[in-house]
């Protein structure tokens, strides 16, 4: 075959050109105009003229607005583990499919379908102080007082929970029962015990779809805005960064100032997605190692 | 200190909701022994390797090593070596961590380690090879790996469930000399799945021939090539013609006469047959004489009607002017539509028992 150098046209170019327009297009169009001019809102501050970063100074230096930072971390970083780490459990334990998978799968995975706002809804009623699961522990004399799970820091999470724990646990389930059943039967037969066989050779192989999992759950995670609104306590102990950006645009209607927050936002989730990347790869290595030269 | 084995008994039942995949399969299994469980695809011979090697559970039945039942063993106490179809090397080791796994496992010192993987990858002809990925190999390679990686250990027993099936024809026919080669110089004892008899009857000391979870016939190589029990392990061992007779006559060292539609043919049998009972007289196309002498016995007439060109010798369909069609495989050159004279040498042809169903005939 002939080698392309790299700035010489040809037809298959063209016809390559032709086929990534519409995406490119469509990239361009919904996605990277409106993030750049989001960054471009976010340094036109409405109060100073002219270019400067003076929303994100006011942003840094007001405690009432980069307190949501830390709070949005608290939300997002034990949900992330707590999801993941569920649904791994779950699904490794049925990677080689359980007595009526069907059914269990289905109740695993409805609360995806119903929404935020019915899940919402839902939790408040039978969490919530006179819900059925308070009233069950008073019954039982488990309980003097009614739990307080609703309107605060639990009640987000149980929904942050409930509605990525399904997303997760689906995408672990296909990315686990991929791996080929007779890698781990050959390590069962090599003399390695099941846990054996979970640490040293299915972990460094679920790894890299572990690391997508964390990477979206905590980005989902992150950026919670209904939950954070329906569940907690927008005004005070859930008062999430995208709660920050909310108020700033719609209620003080300075979109200067909630770019600038949203920005904030993403980079903050940039750094996270980093974290878990480099994450990933320690841990690879580190399960590669044990078993390499010595 | 290498552990050899006098016998494996076992005697499995398996069934999966209401399938039963294995009846009742026993069988006992002498140490350095080459067994082969043959069979087609769903017959439960991977399924009775599975069990064996203690990775599926059986539903009822025991395993016997010696004296030692170890059914309730799971597959890290058992000691065997298993090499699998599709190699299931690790693919984040490289091929000395793949090798080395077992003996880490067993918290061997580093240099012990070092020295026997390095004399497996000699053994199986791959030195150099440590600090591969199991992506950079080819598949005979991989296979290599899988079979040093299963063999560092001194396995006690060694289980090969189709080690061949995903290799090329060439490929397959060099890994089936190297285990062989390997099975003999170890002094191995080993069970080996596969549908295919050629690897069966080159490979094993004995062959045990499965159909829906039931032993069909197990013996030597020979037996089961010349001796088939039934129409299905003829068919099996590749008797391609078969035809449905009535049995007219027996005569003296187990010769037997049979009507076919009005056509005698004369063959040989270890059964007993009533006459007038129903049989299937079968032969292999190689068998029959093509062009032979009319006088000589089962001389029939017909018509080529296909032949197929391959190499050494043709393969032809041979419509028969007494109806039905007859496999012919011959160093003669034939051309379709030529008329000519086949012979079915006596002791060539075998009489089976009729069946009332499976197999065909």
């Amino acid at each position: 075959m002939r080698r392309l150098r790299i700035g010489e046209p040809s037809e298959l170019d063209l016809l390559a050109m032709a086929c990534l327009a519409p995406s490119l297009l469509y990239v361009l169009v919904l996605f990277v105009y409106p993030f750049l001019y989001g960054i471009y809102l976010s340094v036109r501050p409405m109060k100073v003229p002219g270019f400067s970063l003076a929303n994100y100074i006011a942003f840094f230096t007001d405690q009432y607005q980069y307190k949501t930072v830390g709070i949005t971390f608290r939300l997002a970083v034990p949900n992330t583990i707590v999801v993941v780490a569920a649904s791994l459990l779950f699904a490794y334990n049925m990677r080689r499919g359980i007595w009526l998978e069907r059914t269990v799968t289905t109740i695993l995975v409805l609360p995806i379908s119903l929404g935020v706002i019915l899940l919402s809804q839902g939790i408040l009623g039978f969490y919530g102080g006179k819900g059925w699961f308070n009233q069950m522990l008073l019954g039982l004399g488990l309980l003097e007082d009614p739990l307080v799970l609703t309107h605060n820091f639990t009640g987000v999470m149980l929904s942050l929970f409930m509605q990525q724990f399904p997303f997760c646990f689906l995408m672990l389930l296909g990315y686990i029962s991929g791996i080929d059943p007779s890698i781990e039967n050959s390590a069962r037969t090599l003399g390695a015990n099941p846990w054996t066989v979970f640490r040293r050779v299915m972990l460094p192989l679920i790894a890299p779809g572990l690391a997508i999992a964390f990477a979206l759950v905590f980005v989902m995670s992150f950026a919670t805005f209904p939950s954070a609104i329906l569940l907690g306590q927008p005004t005070g102990a859930t008062r999430t960064i995208a709660i920050a950006a909310y108020a700033q645009a719609f209620e003080q209607f300075d979109m200067s100032y909630a770019s600038a927050i949203a920005v904030i936002m993403g980079l903050f989730q940039l750094a996270g997605l980093l974290i878990i990347l480099l994450l990933r790869k320690r841990m690879v290595m580190a399960a590669t190692m044990g078993v390499g030269k010595r | 200190m290498k552990e050899t084995i006098d016998s494996l008994r076992f005697r499995i039942t398996k069934r999966f909701g209401t399938k039963t995949v294995l009846r009742d399969f026993a069988l006992e299994i002498r140490g350095k022994q080459f067994v082969t469980f043959l069979g087609p695809s769903g017959c439960g011979k991977s399924t009775a390797l599975n069990i064996i090697a203690g990775l599926i559970p059986a539903t009822d039945g025991e395993v016997w090593i010696d004296e030692k039942r170890i059914d309730h063993l799971p597959p890290e106490k058992r000691g065997f070596g298993m090499v699998f179809q599709n190699y299931a090397l690790f693919p984040h080791m490289t091929v000395f961590g793949n090798i080395a796994f077992g003996l880490q496992l067993q918290r061997r010192p580093a240099e012990e380690i070092r020295r026997r993987v390095q004399e497996m990858l000699e053994l199986v002809q791959l030195p150099g090879f440590e600090d591969r990925y199991p992506g950079q190999l080819s598949g005979g390679q991989q296979q290599r790996i899988a079979i040093a990686r299963a063999l560092v250990l001194q396995p006690r027993l060694l289980l090969l469930d189709e080690p061949l099936s995903n290799l090329d024809a060439k490929l397959r026919i060099e890994m089936r000399a190297e285990i062989k080669r390997l099975h003999s110089s170890l002094d191995l004892t080993s069970i080996y799945v596969t549908h295919d008899q050629v690897e069966a009857l080159s490979l094993s000391d004995w062959v045990v021939v499965m159909r829906d979870g039931l032993l069909i016939q197990a013996g030597t190589p020979q037996e089961i090539h010349d001796q088939p029990v039934n129409v299905f392990v003829a068919d099996f061992m590749g008797f391609r013609n078969f035809f449905q007779v009535r049995v007219a006559g027996l005569g003296p060292n187990r010769e037997v006469e049979g009507d076919c539609d009005g056509m005698k043919i004369r063959g040989r049998t270890r059964h007993t047959f009533a006459p007038g009972a129903p049989a299937v007289a079968a032969i292999r196309p190689d068998d029959v004489v093509v062009g032979g002498d009319a006088a000589a016995p089962n001389p029939w007439r017909g018509s080529v009607e296909i032949v197929e060109y391959l190499g050494r010798e043709d393969e032809a369909i041979v419509r028969l002017e007494a109806g039905g069609r007859l496999w012919v495989r011959t160093g003669a050159r034939v051309a379709p539509g030529e008329h000519v004279t086949v012979v079915l040498p006596p002791d060539r042809v075998i009489f089976l028992p009729a069946e009332e169903s499976g197999g065909r005939a």
